[in-house]
């Protein structure tokens, strides 16, 4: 699903934020991203996503190889990447319903197939009776379901989360990944970058460690006994 | 690592929803493109009802600069049509010499009336001539005080249609004055061609004002639209984010743009057709007075359709220049 093929990524300025990056994850697989903030987490997410471009190296997602992928055909890789905010980026002008709807008005669906699929991702995340309200009025752990069923909502093979529980409690933390282990076990394959350790062990799935830019760590952390 | 591959296929695999259209046909799509242009359309009225203020206020300057061409168009065009009444009406007056008997002036005019060019020709004798200037004039005592009337006769020979050209029109001054009983021909045009020549004038400067009014609906439609722009940019990063193309986050804005064209452009017909409304009575009279039964026209179908159409056309290419400029730079980070 995602391959890193000796990536880096320095911004203007000098600062090299990637360095020589490689990794593969698997369709229908479900890993970790890790490190100390300023590691490098967000951007190796934001290089998938083509918010931003790689310096060298070759990134390819979904088999699409990203550095010769043109300006006009960014909106459509992006639809099939489903991505998650720390900060949840959801419009707070326009109900739940609306903010769910908006990645599947993009993509030109009827008005019958949007109805039954906002209320079905509505549904895998707990919110079906909130469709209606507007984002404000919903807590933090609630507007990042809103969050999660409007990435979802297309159905993408791939999700990306970016510190998802970063605002939550520990409690509410552990009912989102819960959501994301869910998915995964329908075959999307999830990278989720966080950088809460004890909530990484106690889920036992794959770890990339970043530290400074380059890649320390790849394997399973032992759970604490 | 790779886990429950099989359940992969409870998720739709790409493409599915290209097939699904395909299998719909091209009728399918190009229906759901009109319907999704419609959404937008009305979406984009919907917006602006929610502002009705700033909205009137943005359509209300679009109308006041658009109603400026268009009502000084109709009052020429009003204009012109009071001068084609006089445009036929190009007479020559042939003054006769003082002595002149009615037999000789009637036999001239008879004369006169077989020429091709010639459609009527009026036999006015000094009498007649004295009796009216008598009437009109208002020195109706001071003109019996006259021992002799000073009138010379007068044959008013009007020329055909035809040949009342300038050019055709001098030639027949000038042959009419070789007339040995002719003393004075006059061709009274000289006023109708300056006034044409003030007429042309006013239309150029209509083009030049409308130009110029034209370039202020586009920048305030412009800036209208890049404020949108900006006040939107988080809506415009999200849509960004989840795979909206540049054409999607244009569309609204263009449709925001065509609307205040087509409402500033209505907001114009109404004050012209009011302005005109206003203007009608005194018109009337005044054209009472000139004995007319001239009545001020107002917005024919043409003018309103370019009125309507150029404003539409104009709040487009506003809201396409401000979009084409700011909504690339505004990417996610």
């Amino acid at each position: 699903m995602i391959h890193f093929t000796n990536v880096s990524k320095r911004y203007p300025g000098g600062f090299e934020a990637l360095r020589d990056v490689s990794f593969h994850l698997g369709a229908g697989e479900m890993a970790f991203l890790t490190g100390h903030s300023g590691a490098g987490k967000s951007t190796l997410l934001k290089l998938i996503a083509l918010i931003e471009r790689s310096s060298g190296g070759q990134v390819v997602v979904n088999s699409q190889n990203l550095n010769k992928l043109g300006r006009r055909r960014i909106p459509f890789h992006r639809r099939n990447i489903g991505v998650i905010f720390q900060d949840h980026r959801l419009l707070f002008d326009r109900t739940v319903f609306d903010n769910v709807a908006l990645p599947l008005i993009i993509a030109g669906y009827s008005h019958q197939e949007i109805g039954r699929r906002v209320r079905a991702a509505l549904d895998k995340v707990g919110l079906l009776g909130k469709e209606k309200l507007y984002p404000i009025t919903l807590s933090g752990g609630e507007q990042q379901r809103v969050g999660i069923a409007r990435a979802v909502v297309n159905k993408p093979p791939l999700l990306l989360a970016d510190e998802p529980t970063g605002n939550l409690d520990p409690e509410l933390s552990r009912e989102i990944m819960g959501i994301f282990e869910e998915f995964n076990r329908v075959g999307v394959s999830v990278l989720i970058a966080s950088h809460d350790h004890a909530l990484i062990r106690s889920l036992q799935h794959r770890v990339l460690m970043l530290d400074h830019g380059a890649l320390a760590g790849d394997g399973f952390l032992r759970p604490r006994s | 690592m790779m886990r429950d591959r099989s359940r992969r296929e409870q998720q739709e695999p790409a493409g599915a929803r290209g097939a699904q259209l395909r299998r719909q046909g091209a009728g399918a799509w190009l229906n759901n493109y009109f319907l999704r242009h419609a959404q937008t359309l009305f979406y984009a009225i919907g917006e602006l009802s929610r502002r009705p203020f700033s909205t009137l206020m943005t359509v209300a300057v679009i109308g006041i600069a658009l109603a400026m061409p268009a009502g000084l168009h109709v009052l020429l065009k009003n204009v012109q049509s009071v001068l084609s009444g006089w445009d036929g009406a190009a007479q020559v007056s042939l003054f006769l010499h003082q002595q002149t008997r009615e037999p000789a002036a009637q036999a001239l005019a008879g004369k006169l009336r077989a020429r091709p060019e010639v459609a009527a020709v009026d036999y006015i004798s000094a009498e007649q001539a004295m009796e009216e200037f008598r009437r009109l004039s208002g020195f109706g005592d001071a003109l019996s005080a006259l021992e002799e009337n000073p009138l010379p006769p007068v044959l008013v020979v009007h020329p055909v249609l035809s040949r009342q050209d300038p050019a055709s029109l001098a030639a027949l001054v000038e042959e009419l004055r070789q007339e040995s009983t002719v003393e004075l021909a006059q061709l009274d045009l000289q006023w109708v061609k300056r006034l044409y020549g003030l007429m042309e004038i006013g239309r150029r400067g209509v083009w030049v004002l409308a130009g110029l009014l034209a370039l202020g609906v586009l920048l305030v439609v412009g800036n209208t639209i890049r404020l949108a722009i900006q006040n939107r940019r988080d809506e415009i990063v999200i849509t960004k984010l989840i795979g909206g193309t540049d054409a999607f986050i244009r569309r609204p804005f263009l449709y925001t743009g065509i609307w205040y064209g087509l409402l500033g452009g209505l907001i114009a017909f109404v004050l012209v057709q009011s302005s005109l409304g206003v203007l009608a009575g005194p018109v009337s009279d005044l054209a009472g007075l000139y004995n007319s039964s001239f009545r001020l026209a107002g917005m024919d179908l043409p003018t309103t359709g370019a009125l309507l159409g150029g404003g539409l056309l104009l709040g487009l290419l506003g809201s396409w220049l401000a979009v084409g400029r700011h909504l690339r730079a505004i990417e996610p980070t």
